[in-house]
């Protein structure tokens, strides 16, 4: 599991997170949501080490992140990030087996290129594995990229949880692959030894997927808990500026604006 | 695996290209030498008879080196060019970007002017001299390019300053080239044009062994170089060691190129267009463009050379020239006619 202890992260006096502290929780769906310039990529980096300079510290399985190695972190930690440009043409298939570059020296052994292939086969991408990825659509690009981040963190990884950190996946995806999408996630959580967490836009993906969403408003935690139990009328109005209504459908109440 | 397959028959025909050539550059030049005589020199070296015919030593001691030369400088500065162009995310770079070349003339240059004054010794001083410039000019290019609160340098800090530099030490090498006399100044001209007439077995050991070990360096660095396409930030999320992989690479680099343009002079081109070549015909897997780099600059240059020697013979032209005035069309031709994917 993680623990965030007390960060805080600075620019020039103006606090872009102030004091956090929260614990997300293996096997469950942690979406962390909230109006933009709200803080939601800054956590998200803090928690994957990815930003340095901070207070405070974040626990992996209760030892503090920067005490692990950078390759050690790589084969616990996979993160997928925003806008990710490929200068050079690669096939689908060497992207996703850059995902295994930490677990292996110099040529990929058989357990690499099963986890390559297993994880195509997950995203269904196996008739891209040749193509050049600079030619793929937004969407496939997303999800080549999708599976690389998850062939890193394939199998359980000895004497540790497997993390997923996800910064907005779902953008260049349609309606159709954003639910795809959280299913999929869905199906990955089954297996308990893996923690997951994801800044997203869509407040009714949190409703319908999430286990716990993590409201951010103005570098604070508004809330945090359960949908319905965070995404009310009033904490809305609050971070967003804007007063949705409320429909219940199988038990969730979903916001229209 | 599918994609080894692939690379195989790309080694291959740059292989059995390399090997033509190669035979090709020892043959043919000021006078040309038959296979025979060529079996009869071995023979000869091997059976340690002392008597050997002129074509027989033109071949052991000019052709044979030569040839061996433009195999190990060729592959240098193609590597070296793949190297660059991995690390800085950008296909415009060459290998002498970070100053590296640049200084090196400058070096070169310096003793041109300055040396027979100081009375160098005239085998060790020209290399000495060009790998110095190189590798000043590249130290250089870190200090300044390295920014204070971080203790880091950014890659568009190292280019920018790199650029910057290259233009102080290109009109350092015009200045000297200016105030030297005429045949100093024709030095400097002919050095900065490349040639490979200088070429020792004592030069092929150097540049060879040099190039060898850098190559091998290289290739264990491959991986960690390919998670670089998508920025530092990510290959650090992928386990990269960043800051430990850039300075592996820019030490291989200037090694390898300082070591290369303190021997043959500057060779332009071939850093720029073996990588592009290779990417056009199988994609930017780093193992392949570094083994593929290694073969295809080798063949590019030898047969540069063969073209340098041939064509005003018995005279010869700067191999630069050659390699800019072949190469230049063709890769023109070829990034016009071809789908590229920039």
């Amino acid at each position: 599991m993680i623990q965030v202890r007390n960060i805080a992260y600075k620019v020039r006096e103006k606090y872009l997170l102030r004091e956090t502290s929260i614990d997300f929780a293996p096997g469950t769906l942690n979406l962390i949501v909230g109006p933009n310039g709200a803080g939601k990529s800054t956590l998200l980096k803090l928690i994957a080490g990815q930003m340095k300079g901070g207070e405070g510290m974040v626990l992996y399985n209760k030892r503090p992140l920067h005490e692990y190695s950078v390759s050690e972190q790589a084969r616990f930690r996979a993160v997928l990030s925003q806008n990710l440009e490929v200068s050079f043409p690669l096939s689908v298939y060497e992207i996703v087996m850059m995902g295994r570059y930490a677990h292996f020296n110099a040529t990929p052994e058989s357990k690499d290129k099963s986890a390559c292939e297993e994880v195509m086969a997950f995203f269904e991408i196996n008739d891209l594995a040749g193509r050049d990825y600079t030619t793929l659509s937004g969407g496939e690009k997303q999800r080549v990229q999708f599976a690389r981040v998850l062939a890193q963190i394939w199998y359980p990884a000895p004497e540790n949880y497997r993390y997923l950190l996800l910064d907005e996946p779902l953008t260049f995806l349609d309606v159709h692959y954003q639910h795809e999408f959280m299913q999929q996630l869905k199906v990955l959580l089954r297996s308990k030894d893996l923690v997951v967490i994801a800044v997203v836009h869509d407040l009714n993906l949190a409703v319908k997927y999430a286990d716990n969403v993590t409201l951010l408003y103005e570098g604070e935690i508004l809330a945090n808990g359960t949908p319905n139990e965070i995404l009310t009328i009033d904490n809305v109005k609050k971070a967003y500026g804007i007063e949705p209504k409320m429909i219940l459908v199988e038990e969730k109440k979903y916001l229209i604006f | 695996m599918r994609t080894n397959k692939q690379y195989g028959t790309v080694y291959f025909i740059l292989s059995a290209l390399l090997v033509l050539l190669f035979i090709v550059s020892i043959c043919y030049g000021a006078v040309e030498i038959s296979i025979s005589e060529i079996t009869s020199a071995f023979g000869n070296v091997f059976s340690g008879n002392k008597g050997l015919t002129l074509n027989e030593r033109i071949l052991l001691q000019i052709r044979l080196p030569r040839a061996c030369l433009c195999i190990f400088a060729g592959s240098s500065l193609a590597v070296g060019g793949v190297l660059m162009q991995a690390l800085f995310r950008n296909p415009i770079v060459e290998p002498g970007l970070i100053g590296t070349s640049s200084g090196a003339a400058f070096g070169a240059a310096l003793y041109f002017v300055l040396g027979s004054t100081l009375k160098l010794n005239a085998e060790w001083g020209l290399p000495f001299a060009a790998f110095g410039g190189g590798a000043l000019s590249t130290v250089i290019v870190f200090l300044l390019a390295e920014r204070k609160e971080t203790g880091r340098s950014s890659v568009i800090a190292l280019l920018l300053t790199g650029i910057a530099i290259n233009a102080l030490f290109l009109s350092c090498v015009g200045f000297l080239a200016y105030i030297a006399r005429d045949p100093q100044a024709r030095s400097i001209t002919f050095w900065s044009m490349g040639s490979l007439a200088g070429a020792s077995w004592y030069s092929v050991i150097v540049v060879g062994s040099v190039s060898i070990f850098c190559l091998l360096c290289a290739l264990r660095n491959s991986k960690q170089l390919n998670t670089l396409v998508m920025g530092e930030e990510e290959a650090r999320l992928m386990g990269v060691d960043v800051r430990k992989l850039k300075l592996t690479i820019l030490f291989i680099n200037v090694l390898m190129i300082a070591i290369c343009t303190a021997f043959v002079g500057v060779i332009s081109f071939v850093g720029l267009v073996v990588p592009h070549l290779l990417r056009m015909w199988k994609g930017s897997d780093n193992r392949y463009l570094i083994i593929g780099g290694a073969l295809m600059g080798a063949a590019l240059v030898s047969m540069a050379d063969v073209i340098a020697r041939v064509v005003l013979r018995p005279a010869e032209l700067p191999i630069g020239i050659v390699t800019s005035l072949v190469g230049v069309p063709v890769f023109i031709y070829l990034l016009r006619t071809k789908k590229y994917y920039f």
